[in-house]
């Protein structure tokens, strides 16, 4: 291991945090979505580093399926964001408190 | 060298990353994400996933990035931009991507033939293939089921939006 494990955790801690900082912080949908994406792979990156510390193909399987999670779930979360822009002409997220029915 | 080449690539993640959650135009966001994919591929790189950094690449950067693209320029109104033309805007893109390039070259010039010389683990693609499919052909399974179930689902929201129709009333 080239560097140690504890430094890779704290990579992607903070890379975890300013992903959530970014969700909680922004409303325009798409940069959202953006925070998402930075905290699926601060997550990758935790499990490729763990795979490199034990020496364990397990991780870098899982951080593949995490990208194909990944590529799913923002299929389906930029529909959603083509639907709510076509249905109420806005994507900023403090608009959408209405419910219906 | 591959442990400096380890720390200036987090510099470049996290500053990348700070950037672009910081953007105020999303499609500036995006390209700063981007140098952020890239630079997290050559940390997979370095702690031994070839195969997860190419797909990193193509999947996230090529991919990916090129979906949330699109559908920028399809939902959001055109931002008017006057400022392009100063020189100094450019000069933290062009900074980030010239670090990159120069990590990259580092990384090929330390090991042409790809070598288990930068990383004590190193994972072959083949080695990777075997891993996979032999035990855990179940998930490779139900991840092709998850991502159908993602394209059916994207085309049902997707469908052209009826006013008059009873379920797209809102």
């Amino acid at each position: 291991m080239i560097v140690p494990l504890g430094h890779v955790l704290i990579l992607s801690g903070l890379l975890f945090v300013a992903g959530l900082l970014g969700v909680l912080l922004r409303r325009n949908l798409i940069m959202i979505l953006i925070g998402v994406e930075v905290m699926l792979n601060a997550v990758g990156l935790t499990l490729v580093g763990a795979s490199a510390y034990w020496r364990n193909p397990e991780g870098q399987l899982f951080a593949l399926l995490l990208m194909a999670v990944a590529a799913a779930e923002v299929t389906v979360a930029l529909a959603l964001v083509v639907y709510l822009k076509r249905s109420r002409s806005t994507i900023d997220v403090n608009r959408f408190n209405g419910m219906q029915g | 060298m591959p442990t400096l080449l380890f720390y200036i690539l987090a510099a470049i993640t996290l500053l990348s990353t700070v950037l672009c959650l910081t953007r105020k135009n999303p499609v500036h966001a995006v390209l700063y994400l981007v140098h952020a994919l890239f630079a997290l591929a050559l940390l997979y790189f370095l702690l031994g996933a070839p195969l997860l950094a190419a797909w990193q690449i193509i999947l996230y950067a090529g991919a990916i990035m090129v979906l949330f693209l699109f559908i920028i320029m399809l939902v959001e109104s055109p931002v008017a931009d006057q400022s392009s033309r100063r020189l100094s805007r450019w000069l933290p893109p062009a900074a980030l991507s010239g670090s990159l390039l120069v990590c990259g070259g580092a990384l090929i010039v330390m090991d042409p033939a790809a070598t288990a010389v930068i990383s004590s683990y190193w994972l072959t693609p083949r080695d990777f293939g075997c891993a996979l499919f032999e035990h855990y052909g179940l998930a490779v399974e139900i991840i092709s089921l998850i991502l159908l179930f993602a394209a059916v689902g994207a085309f049902h929201l997707g469908r052209r939006y009826r006013p008059n129709s009873k379920e797209d009333v809102s």
